[in-house]
């Protein structure tokens, strides 16, 4: 160790070093034979002084590992002298220190430096066996850390592996590795970007949290999406690490929350939800988006998308539940306008599009997808549509046991409150004798939820059966389920009662005691008439012996002992014989029946009474001696308890109250469905509470957007090439739609030369100018005059129905000028008899002067036939129609310019709302005039569009 | 999200773990032991299981439990869900979820869950991309890996993440274009001693088995889709062509995949293939019992019945049996006291029986229930549903492909109760009214 000896064995290292140089010339160095042998040359003249060549040699070890870990080629190693003086070094050393007992860690180490390939890989094979196993090793990180820049793919991977699972353990060295990944980072390869991102936010090391972040925001910015995803789980990684970093990250997350991609939106919210749940007003400009991208959402995805939604929903809308006195403010979304009075429930159209969007998914395979999606309508659907997800739910029934139990807890709270729910597929509950104890429990307390009037008698029978299971635990929870039951209904409980007692002669001592017990209950609730039953119980006593039925009877004679005056004084003298013998349990119960059979007939048991607390009172447990003491203070009379002693009667034998048989699942909805915390029945860590519904919704508008554009679930590049090249929907966006228009203008007034125009929907002239927000063009439907004071005009707000998606929405403002409040507005009968249309809800009563805007859906059919339907109020009926422009039947639609001009060169390309036709608009321009073609299927439709169209460009 | 997995047998062992954040001692598998300590059957374990901590979340498959450790709220079914994809996974790449399967292939399993899950949320699971990512051990490459020291981790990085339909990789090419479906149903039955039906339904799978080069988006329609009920599909299927026009429209996956699970509607009546005459008894004077079963064809539609095996659960007090079978043979599980009967075909000329003594437990008090009969059985080239695919088309690609749909119906869960000593709960009020009112 001394410092002193150094320089002779230093030389003496680099002697062997030389030697062994050329030998290694020669000899693969590391292969295990090869090595040994010169560990064994080597052991004679270095054996002396082991113990220093171990410390010094570890100083040069040290200090190279910089070397290796700059990601130094493997394949120049050989030239590097330091390297293999470093490898050699160690292989001296362990040779030295353990020349007999060489680990086989030391095998690993010895391939994991050879310079083949195989034998690396086959050694890091053996370590992440090791790291699967649970077994350290953590020793070999040196040597594992110089291979992070290999060029084998695998050998790599698997060093990955490793660093993730060691990097907190070995700080210091796994920074070594850190500028490996930087690196990477910069790949070409998006996978290579990805995985460097993975590895490197997986280095747990508090010190490279600033590159983290770096790599973070950087990855957030890439063009692949699935390397922005990964920047997503990087962001949850980091604030772990760091939770200082949450602002930063926020900032991320808010960008991140804004892509398109479908690959990101799920690993986003996740980050969301990790990071700044809180935060929901990032969620605003996003809703619309994650609706419509949902479908197309992995399924991982979609899980958590759609359950932060629900809370999302749960903080934005009012609630759909109570439609009578809920007061719910319209609010037009164009205009603002703030409605004073209160209208009927209508639901805010982005809570009917998260509704619909979400609907399709009960169909999928994944589960958990179809479980989120069941939990959302429990909590956000109108209580009429709650049905749906009934048979979905059941279908996961047939699922794996694990799946089963968690279903089965759901509907187990969700049959409490709505029986109907679940009612027609009682069947699917019916217990099967190959099912884990837990999945019967669940189900019976399922049946049990389920029982009316109607099907007790079906259940009842089907109960009888599981009485019979040789699963005894079942059979006494069935028990238990008859006592529900019969408390529950009242027409079956002598029914039930009787069954029980037949169960009492039932030779297994579980199912008995089970039934005495549920007996008891459920003749406190009704005591008057059963003293046939309390009498055949007393005679039953002595053959059973589970003590919490013993207690039961006892406190059953206790109780109601003046109804069985001969029998209860018996059965306290059999008590009073095996007192000592019984469980704590009973004993307490036995002190109970002599004290309360001491005050109501004395005369027979006072001595037997003394006895019992006499027996008591010198009771190993103190419970015991505790009660005895205070019940004969309380019963016998003595100059000390005065003032009790007169009350004794009325404490004891007080009347009381029957006890609720009720379902274990009663108080589960206060967690949210299909979430840890309502499966294990407490609040789990992070879990965060549903929000009850505003009383007043919030501003809806927060969840306008600038620019919409098609969901697109297509590929980065693809999608902002399209956005680029797809207007937007003139009536949701208004800043978007102001510039198509204006661009537009100039080019049909100049008849300049464009290849592709923005999208518009072509219409008359008067509409194409106007700025198409808000109202295009307002029609009239009725005058005032004629509507005795009720005037209303509608107009086209050119967005797609919500309702149906082959409806035209419009937009009917309703307006009272009489002096009189006007009742009941709602639209009566129409023609043709067959005209779809989703009308608006009964508005119950606008005020004079006052004025309100609804919506409804009309499908057209594609005709420009009008709709004609009765406008009425309580007294009087008008009859309007509206008929539309042809223009206002056509959709924008995406095209490529290259399927455009496939199909026709041209100017405009929409779809029929009803029929989803194409149409095209092409404008071709000659020296002084111009040609105008339409295609379309729709003759009809063609032709007076070109009439429209050709008047509009008149007048321009 | 998930934040360990540990893998542990029957007998107790973890034989491997994965942690996905920071490490977790295996030591909180020990609530797990204890649990499964109070449980009879391994299947009784609690799915979820709270601790100070974590919360476990367990599934059993194949005599193995996977064991994820969590720290916060997620939905346990996302979980679960997860861990049976980890198996289905294990099976699809080295045909079945052992123990000794998994030790075999530890680094491949390893290399599988670090890709499945980042940071505790999955990454990849569709098992398209994770095969070009990592590719499935087979003899023949596991030799040729040793020789040439290449390895089983794909050299060229997968294209599959990227398009829209993450379920199938770009460039796909065969010599042999094929698609083949086969329709599985499966009868779920309860029938009572009198062979009425208690419960019945039809649960069906379509499997497929498609080999396209290209891009294919195939169009199947079926001739009475009205049968089908309540469904649920592989990712890949349409919804809004599923709901307007009942036929499965889909770019399908390359090689083996489930395009969709049904129900039938409960409207129509569930055919019952067989009838079973059993009885079953104890003699109260002596320690045996009598038993004697007979197999019958009923609603079979015209075809054989094969691979017929009932299986009874006898009470615990039943020692051995000793029967002769007309037909197949019999096994007697004593420790878990089951008896299997494996008939094979259905001969409706010679229908089998399987009569004999059962001896009991010298002591024992006679069994109060009798056991429920499961049968098993299969029925080639017939969906017992009558549900029949009307065409196959294929769409985006020039090539004629062979295509073909094969029909299946199997035993669900398929029991006949055998309740002897059923007495009528409801009707026996007055008796025993009657039994009181003469004793006291």
């Amino acid at each position: 160790m001394s410092v002193q000896n150094f320089p002779p064995i230093y030389s003496t290292v680099v002697e062997i070093f030389q030697w062994l140089k050329s030998v290694y010339k020669n000899i693969s160095f590391p292969e295990k034979g090869s090595c040994l042998s010169s560990g064994r040359s080597l052991a004679p003249r270095g054996r002396r002084s082991c113990s220093s060549i171990g410390c010094i040699v570890s100083v040069p070890f040290g200090s190279h590992n910089n070397v290796w870990s700059t990601g130094r080629d493997p394949a120049i190693w050989e030239a590097d002298t330091d390297a293999v003086y470093a490898a050699l070094s160690h292989h001296l050393w362990s040779t030295f220190t353990a020349p007999e007992a060489k680990s086989s860690n030391e095998d690993l180490k010895e391939m994991l430096e050879s310079n083949k390939e195989s034998l690396k890989l086959e050694a890091m094979k053996r370590v992440v066996g090791l790291i699967a196993k649970g077994k350290n090793a953590s020793e070999l990180f040196p040597a594992v850390v110089k291979n992070v820049a290999s060029k084998n793919i695998e050998l790599k991977k698997l060093v990955y592996v490793y660093l993730v699972r060691y990097a907190e353990e070995q700080q210091d060295l796994a920074l070594l590795s850190i500028s490996t990944f930087q690196r990477a980072l910069k790949e070409p390869n998006q996978f290579i970007r990805a995985s460097a991102l993975r590895v490197l936010s997986s280095i747990r090391v508090s010190i490279i949290v600033p590159i983290m972040m770096l790599a973070i925001k950087e990855a957030s910015a890439d063009m692949s999406p699935y390397v922005r995803k990964t920047a997503a789980h990087a962001i949850q990684k980091l604030y772990s690490l760091d939770p200082d970093q949450k602002e930063q990250l926020i900032e991320v997350i808010e960008k991140l929350l804004k892509d398109k991609s479908t690959l990101v939106a799920g690993s986003v919210v996740v980050a969301f939800d990790e990071v700044c749940p809180d935060r929901i007003d990032l969620i605003h400009k996003n809703y619309r988006k994650l609706c419509n991208l949902l479908v197309d959402v992995e399924e991982w995805g979609q899980v958590v998308i759609i359950s932060m939604l629900t809370r999302y929903a749960r903080t934005q809308f009012t609630s759909p539940w109570k439609e009578d006195n809920e007061k719910a403010f319209y609010e037009s979304e164009e205009e603002k306008k703030d409605q004073t009075e209160a209208t009927p429930y209508t639901m805010d159209p982005d809570h009917r599009l998260l509704l619909r969007n979400t609907k399709p998914l009960l169909q999928s395979r994944n589960t958990a997808v179809v479980m989120s999606v069941a939990q959302l309508y429990w909590h956000l659907a109108p209580k009429h549509e709650v049905n749906i997800v009934t048979k979905s739910l059941v279908r996961l029934l047939r699922s794996h046991r694990e799946v089963q139990y968690i279903v089965l807890q759901n509907i187990a709270t969700m049959s409490i409150q709505r029986k109907g729910m679940f009612e027609p597929f009682m069947k699917s509950f019916y217990v099967r004798s190959t099912d884990a104890t837990h999945i019967k429990t669940l189900k019976l307390e399922i049946l049990t939820n389920l029982a009316n009037e109607a099907n007790i008698s079906t259940i009842l029978r089907e109960f009888q059966t599981y009485v019979k299971s040789q699963d005894k635990a079942f059979a006494a929870a069935t028990i238990q389920a008859i006592g529900r039951c019969a408390t529950d209904i009242s027409e079956v409980t002598d029914t039930c009662l009787s069954g029980l007692v037949l169960l009492l002669s039932n030779r297994d001592e579980t199912v008995v005691a089970e039934s005495v017990v549920v007996i008891k209950k459920l003749l406190q609730t009704q005591p008057t008439q059963h003293s046939d039953i309390i009498k055949h119980m007393a005679k039953l006593f002595d053959n059973i012996s589970v003590s919490m039925a013993r207690a039961s009877i006892l406190w059953l004679m206790g109780e109601y002992c003046e109804r069985v005056p001969k029998i209860a004084p018996d059965v306290l003298r059999k008590m009073a014989k095996t007192f000592t013998a019984e469980e704590d349990i009973v004993k307490l119960q036995t002190v109970n029946l002599a004290a309360k059979l001491y005050l109501t007939n004395s005369k027979q048991t006072k001595l037997l009474t003394q006895y019992i607390l006499n027996l008591g009172k010198y009771d190993q447990s103190y419970d015991i001696r505790d009660r005895t003491r205070f019940v004969r203070q309380l019963i016998v009379p003595n100059e000390k308890s005065g003032a009790l002693n007169k009350y004794a009667r009325r404490i004891l034998l007080a009347p009381k109250p029957a006890p609720m048989l009720e379902s274990a699942f009663k108080d589960r909805d206060r967690f949210q469905l299909g979430t840890l915390s309502h499966s294990i029945n407490s609040k789990a860590t992070g879990y965060q509470e549903l929000s009850d519904w505003p009383a007043v919704a919030p501003d809806q508008s927060v969840r306008n957007v600038e620019v919409v554009e098609p969901s697109s679930s297509e590929s980065e590049e693809q999608s902002s090439d399209e956005s680029d090249e797809t207007s937007s929907d003139s009536g949701k966006s208004s800043s978007g739609s102001e510039k198509s228009s204006s661009e537009s203008e100039p080019e049909q007034k100049k008849k300049t030369k464009t290849k592709k125009a923005p999208q518009k929907k072509s219409k008359a002239a008067a509409a194409v100018t106007a700025p198409s927000f808000g109202p295009v063009k307002t029609h009239e439907l009725l005058h005032h005059m004629t509507g005795k004071g009720l005037s209303a005009k509608y107009h086209f707000p050119r967005q797609p129905c919500l309702y149906q998606p082959s409806m035209v929405a419009v937009q009917v403002i309703l307006a009272n000028s009489s002096d009189h409040s006007l009742e009941k507005i709602h639209i009566g009968d129409r023609s043709p008899a067959g005209l779809n249309i989703h009308c608006f809800n009964t508005i119950e009563r606008l005020e004079p002067e006052a004025s309100v805007t609804v919506s409804m859906g009309i499908d057209f059919s594609d005709s420009t036939q009008a709709a004609n339907f009765q406008l009425c109020t309580k007294e009087d009926q008008f009859s309007v129609s509206i008929q539309p422009v042809v223009g206002e039947l056509l959709m924008p639609s995406t095209m490529s310019e290259q399927d455009f001009s496939k199909e026709q060169g041209g100017s405009f390309a929409g779809r029929t709302v009803s029929s989803g036709a194409l149409v095209l608009v092409s404008l071709e321009l000659k020296e002084s005039s111009a040609l105008l073609t339409i295609n379309t299927e729709k003759s009809v439709m063609a032709s007076m569009l070109l009439r429209d169209l050709k008047q509009a460009l008149a007048l321009a | 999200m998930i934040h360990s997995l540990f893998l542990i047998n029957h007998s107790g062992d973890i034989f491997l773990e994965k942690h996905w954040k920071s490490v977790i001692s295996h030591s909180v598998c020990d609530y797990f032991f204890e649990a499964k300590e109070k449980a009879v059957d391994p299947e009784d374990v609690p799915p979820v299981l709270q601790t100070p901590h974590h919360y476990l979340i367990t599934v059993h498959r194949g005599k193995l439990f996977f064991l994820s450790v969590v720290q916060t709220e997620v939905p346990p079914l996302f979980v679960i869900e997860f861990l049976h994809r980890v198996a289905d996974t294990f099976q699809d790449y080295f045909g079945e979820c052992s123990e000794s399967v998994i030790k075999d292939n530890v680094v491949t399993v390893y290399e599988l869950l670090e890709e499945m899950l980042d940071n505790g949320f999955p990454l990849a699971t569709e098992s398209n991309v994770l095969k070009e990512l990592i590719r499935p051990p087979t003899i023949l490459r596991s030799v040729v890996n040793t020789l040439t020291g290449s390895s089983n981790v794909g050299d060229t990085l997968p294209t599959g993440q990227l398009s829209t339909i993450p379920w199938r990789r770009a460039d796909v090419k065969y010599t042999n274009n094929e698609a083949y479906f086969d329709v599985i149903e499966e009868i779920d039955a309860i029938l009572d001693k009198s062979g009425t039906t208690v419960f019945a339904e039809i649960q069906g799978v379509i499997e497929a088995s498609v080999r396209l080069t290209g891009m294919p988006d195939l169009t199947l329609s079926f001739m009475n889709p009205r049968l089908l009920d309540d469904v649920s599909f592989h990712p890949c299927v349409r919804f809004k062509r599923w709901e307007s026009e009942r036929t499965l429209s889909f770019i399908p996956p390359d090689g083996n995949f489930t395009l969709m699970n049904y129900h039938v509607s409960s409207q129509n009546p569930v055919a019952i293939p067989v009838y079973v005459k059993q009885s079953i008894s104890f003699f109260e004077s002596g320690p045996c019992g009598r038993l004697d079963i007979t197999i019958g064809p009923k609603q079979t539609m015209g075809k054989t019945v094969e691979a017929l095996m009932v299986k009874i659960h006898m009470p615990k007090a039943v020692l051995s049996a000793n029967l002769t079978a007309t037909q197949g043979n019999y096994t007697y599980d004593l420790p878990n006291k089951v008896l299997v009967w494996d008939i094979g075909k259905l001969n409706p000329q010679k229908l089998p029986n399987l009569k004999g003594i059962l001896s009991l437990q010298a002591g024992a008090p006679k069994p109060e229930d009798n056991p429920s009969l499961n049968i098993d059985l299969r029925i080639q080239q017939v969906a017992i549903s009558g549900l029949k695919v009307s065409r196959l088309e294929m769409f985006g690609e020039k090539y004629k492909p062979f295509k073909g749909v094969k029909y299946v119906t199997k035993a669900g869960k398929f029991q006949f109760k055998c309740a002897a000593l059923y007495e009528p709960f409801l009707l026996s009020f007055w008796t025993i009214l009657f039994f009181y009112f003469t004793t006291f």
